[in-house]
């Protein structure tokens, strides 16, 4: 511990609430709003270094920027002779760059413009939008997924696998029954969560029974599911009639989940799985909060030694927390194969969605509705390096979300850097017990 | 050396832990330093040790004002300390552990092994603390673990204080009259020694000069010859009854019948070995022995958490093997483990979370898979007032509480539910004199209201306070079971092995009668 952070800090004294006031002249005494404020923003709460460390990764992005363009990097050979052309250059490169990830993401400027003009409809403007969103379903899916895990000391790195998993469930269900939407689409969407959970429950079974630790098992599950996956997609089972690339049979319509927005402009591609991810997180929310399954899961995750002695099953509550965590993550792959997907699965479908989750977990730190948020923020980085390529490196988006939970994930690093005061409780840091 | 402290202060916050302290250590003087838990005893040492920086006030050694910013410079100055949680590398020798920082080397880095050997012999051999330099430290007894510890903190360039941090809480009673003799040697070779402790026969035995303190300010200095309920009253500041109130014990039906219980630990070792007991419905057995002779095993087989490889556990008359220890629970077995941090609470959790820890799926608390948050935290809101549990709220974090107040949150969730066998191990380790007392107190009304109590206890004077039937554990079994008005000695020899008829003038001198044997 550096001396620093036990130096006392002068608290402000909270106004003592006396009670029976005799004397309801005397105006209260209110803490000073900006002050206060001043005083969080200076803090090293979880808030404020999530805050940070946004702050920071993009001028880490930005330098990086810089110095990889070629010709901004030449300007600075003569900053002393014209020190204005590696100025402007760098500042040109770094704005247009974020800002075709802006653009990528969340609102096209020329697409506003035309949009005024007449020229473009309402859904053209909302495109990025919607491709952030359809790039964060998933990750809603496998954050909620291991962030889940996590709550019981559970390290679940398989969320890859599970999602595969889930992924080939819901495609088998949604090809071969003929059956009406109403009972086709859920029964494939369940299909596809029952599968991911299956294959999610062996590492927790291997540990409640062997003591196997699971971010070993869960690692060469992926492996295993990864591999699976090639083959299955080359059996005649799935393999697609029509074409000879490495590609499944479509979807029928009525396992398909609706589009939100093409009502509006056909290629608005959000679609349901959206709806069902945010829900999945308030009912992640319930069950960790107010069932008696999630204080389970918490104590468990705190304390395995003091649960046991309370008469909790530890092993069991490794494995079926596994299970939920891996149907969560099945549902990512439900959304995949009856959604973007629908047309034919590919084994590069699953992307890294499941690797992401980890990351979108610890962003989130392991709460719902942070995991919600850091889903969506990825989703907007993956949406706009797509859009803005060429001419920006799609390399800088996976640099800024590696640099985001690097600090993310050391607050002492944020701290230091920028000086900020220690809170009270001290730092947070998201730690997976018995790792 | 001659230690002054003069007002010293240490503030967090708008908290102050230790509030305008003045205390002289003499040379060759035992200074104990009193207080219960949360008085701010350790923090004052952590300031002595430089660990941490005083608010304001000074630190004179030997007149002349110093200033620590670190461990470092309190040794450079002289000082020693040896910290209640042993800080050794368990795989390491003996004079590897005694090296640890400031290793012996001979040109260009290379480990001098015989140097090192000879620097542990020298200062064993100085201060008469027999050890070998060659053993491996996690292999040692808990006592000889300490006394390396003293012999880290004495090989120091020029230790002349040692401060000892509640040395005597994980010591039997044999290791604590022999830690008591070193710190005497110690003093009279020169050394001053600064002693923390709540144990007030300790105290007494060895002090020269005792200090109380509560909630950071010194409330008394006291002479050892001081009695026992004046040092129990300044620390907690009322008067304290030390001796239990009970009456003779009714015991009707036997509630626990333990039968060739048998466990063999992973490697082969039977750590209980055929061993009876039996405790019947309304009586205190005290089960007494030195830590490690299955005591643990013995209380983790009731409760199910072990599968025994042999014998039968019944309650009430009914075999309960094979049911799991949450039904064991609902049946009504009460707990409280000896080690709290680890077994007994979830120190994440709030306060109100820990008291349902073990009902929390039970009616009234859940339903329907349903955690109530609202009867849970009026159950908290009753335990709190019920058993004084001193907490800001109970929605504050179990770690925030003190060693006292977090095993009253474990009493208090074993006693609030129906109840017929409770297994209380260790229940006042770590607890103060104010807490202590009430402990005791409940645990005899336990009794009284027919449970049938078996406690465990490493220490003598809390079996000899509560229990009714004395039962001595040694090496997995029961070797003796006696009535409680037995002598010390009588115990302490079965403890260790003995026979109980064996009382003969040769072992019976050793034990002193100076308090120091508990």
């Amino acid at each position: 511990m550096s001396t620093e952070s036990q130096t006392p800090d002068e608290q402000p004294e909270a106004p003592e609430r006396i009670e029976a006031l005799p004397e309801p002249e005397q105006p209260e005494p209110r803490p000073n709003f900006m002050r206060l404020f001043g005083r969080y923003l200076s803090e090293a709460n979880s808030v404020m270094v999530t805050v940070y460390s946004l702050l920071l990764a993009f001028f880490i992005g930005a330098v990086l920027l810089i110095v990889s363009d070629e010709y901004t990097r030449s300007t600075w050979t003569y900053f002393f002779a014209r020190p204005q052309d590696a100025l402007l250059n760098s500042w040109y490169l770094v704005r247009d760059s974020y800002l075709a990830l802006f653009e990528g993401s969340i609102l096209n400027l020329n697409t506003l413009d035309k949009f005024i003009a007449g020229t473009a409809d309402f859904g053209d403007l909302l495109r990025p939008l919607s491709e952030t969103l359809t790039y964060a379903t998933p990750l809603i899916f496998t954050g909620l997924a291991v962030g889940l895990a996590f709550r019981a000391g559970l390290f679940n790195i398989g969320a890859q696998g599970q999602l595969i998993f889930g992924m080939l469930g819901a495609l088998i269900i949604g090809f071969s029954l003929d059956l009406p939407i109403w009972l086709h689409l859920p029964l494939a969407v369940i299909a596809g969560a029952v599968a991911g959970g299956l294959f999610g429950a062996i590492p927790g079974v291997l540990k409640a029974s062997t003591g196997a630790h699971e971010v070993i098992s869960s690692i060469m599950l992926n492996n295993i599911a990864a591999l699976f996956l090639v083959w299955a997609i080359s059996t005649q089972f799935l393999h697609s009639e029509t074409s000879s690339q490495l590609v499944t049979k479509p979807v029928d319509t009525s396992a398909r989940l609706p589009t939100l927005l093409s009502s509006l402009n056909e290629t608005l591609r959000v679609n349901l799985a959206l709806v069902i991810g945010v829900v999945v997180a308030i009912v992640v929310w319930w069950l960790l909060n107010r069932s008696t399954f999630g204080f389970r899961i918490r104590a468990v995750g705190f304390n395995e030694h003091a649960s046991a002695t309370a008469g909790m099953h530890i092993g069991r509550t490794y494995t079926t927390t596994m299970a939920v965590s891996g149907a969560i993550a099945g549902l990512a792959g439900a959304a995949l194969a009856l959604g973007v997907g629908a047309s034919g699965v590919t084994n590069n479908t699953a992307l890294e969605y499941g690797f992401d989750g980890i990351t979108v977990a610890l962003l989130g730190r392991a709460n719902p509705g942070g995991i919600v948020a850091a889903a969506v923020l990825f989703g907007a980085l993956k949406a706009g390096s797509l859009s803005a390529q060429p001419d920006v490196p799609v390399d800088i988006s996976i640099l800024l979300q590696a640099i985001i939970v690097l600090f993310i994930a050391a607050p002492a690093l944020v701290r230091a850097i920028l000086h900020l005061r220690t809170p009270r409780g001290g730092l947070v840091t998201l730690e997976a017990k018995g790792w | 050396m001659r230690l002054e402290l003069k007002g010293l202060t240490k503030k967090f916050g708008s908290f102050t832990a230790d509030d305008d302290i003045d205390l002289v250590v003499e040379p060759g003087q035992i200074h104990a330093v009193l207080g219960e838990n949360g008085a701010g005893k350790s923090t004052l040492m952590n300031m002595l040790y430089g660990i941490l920086q005083p608010t304001s006030g000074e630190i004179l050694i030997d007149e002349e004002q110093v200033a620590f910013s670190g461990p470092g410079d309190a040794i450079a100055a002289g000082i020693g300390m040896v910290h209640q949680h042993f800080k050794l590398v368990g795989p390491f020798s003996v004079a590897d552990n005694v090296q640890l920082g400031r290793e012996h080397t001979r040109t260009a880095g290379v480990l001098s092994a015989s140097a090192a050997r000879k620097a542990v012999l020298d200062v064993s051999e100085q201060y008469g603390l027999r050890l070998d330099p060659d053993a491996i430290c996690e292999d040692l007894p808990v006592g000889v673990q300490q006394r390396v510890e003293i012999v880290k903190a004495l090989s120091g360039p020029k230790t002349e204080l040692l401060i000892l941090d509640e040395p005597t809480a994980v010591l039997t009673p044999a290791e604590i009259t022999e830690l008591l003799q070193i710190m005497r040697n110690l003093a009279a070779a020169g050394t001053s020694i600064l002693f923390i402790s709540h144990k007030l026969k300790e105290v007494q035995a060895v002090a020269d000069t005792i200090t109380v303190i509560r909630r950071g300010k010194v409330v008394a200095e006291l002479e050892p010859t001081a009695s026992e309920s004046e040092m129990a009253s300044a620390m907690v500041g009322r008067a304290v009854s030390l001796q239990v109130d009970k009456t003779p014990a009714q015991p009707a039906e036997a509630r626990l019948e333990v039968k060739g219980l048998t466990v063999v630990s992973g490697a082969g070792v039977k750590v209980l070995d055929e061993l009876d007991l039996t405790v019947h419905s309304g009586e205190i057995v005290g089960l007494a022995g030195v830590e490690g002779n299955g005591q643990t095993e013995l209380a983790r087989s009731i409760l199910g958490l072990i599968k025994p490889d042999a014998g039968s556990i019944a309650v009430d008359g009914e075999d309960v093997q094979g049911r799991s220890p949450a039904r064991r629970i609902a049946d009504g077995l009460g707990y409280i483990p000896e080690d709290r941090g680890r077994d007994g609470l979830v120190a994440e959790f709030s306060v109100a979370e820990n008291l349902v820890l073990n009902q929390y799926r039970d009616r009234p608390f859940a339903s329907l898979g349903m955690v109530n948050a609202a009867k849970v935290h009026q159950q908290a809101v009753d335990s709190i007032a019920e058993f004084d549990i001193r907490t800001q709220s109970p929605d504050e974090s179990a770690s925030s509480l003190s060693g006292g107040n977090q095993q009253k949150v474990i009493i208090a969730r074993e006693f609030s539910r129906p109840r017929r066998f409770l297994v209380a191990a260790q229940p006042t380790r770590g607890v103060d004199v104010g807490a202590t007392e009430f402990i005791h107190s409940r645990l005899i009304a336990e009794r009284d209201t027919g449970t049938g109590v078996l406690l465990i206890s490493s220490e003598l004077d809390e079996i000899y306070a509560l229990a009714d039937r004395i039962a001595v554990i040694y090496n997995g079994r029961i070797v003796g079971e006696v009535a409680p008005d037995t002598p010390r000695e009588v115990i302490g020899r079965l403890m260790v092995g003995g026979q109980i008829n064996a009382e003969t003038e040769a072992d019976a001198t050793t034990d002193e009668p100076n308090g120091g044997d508990r």
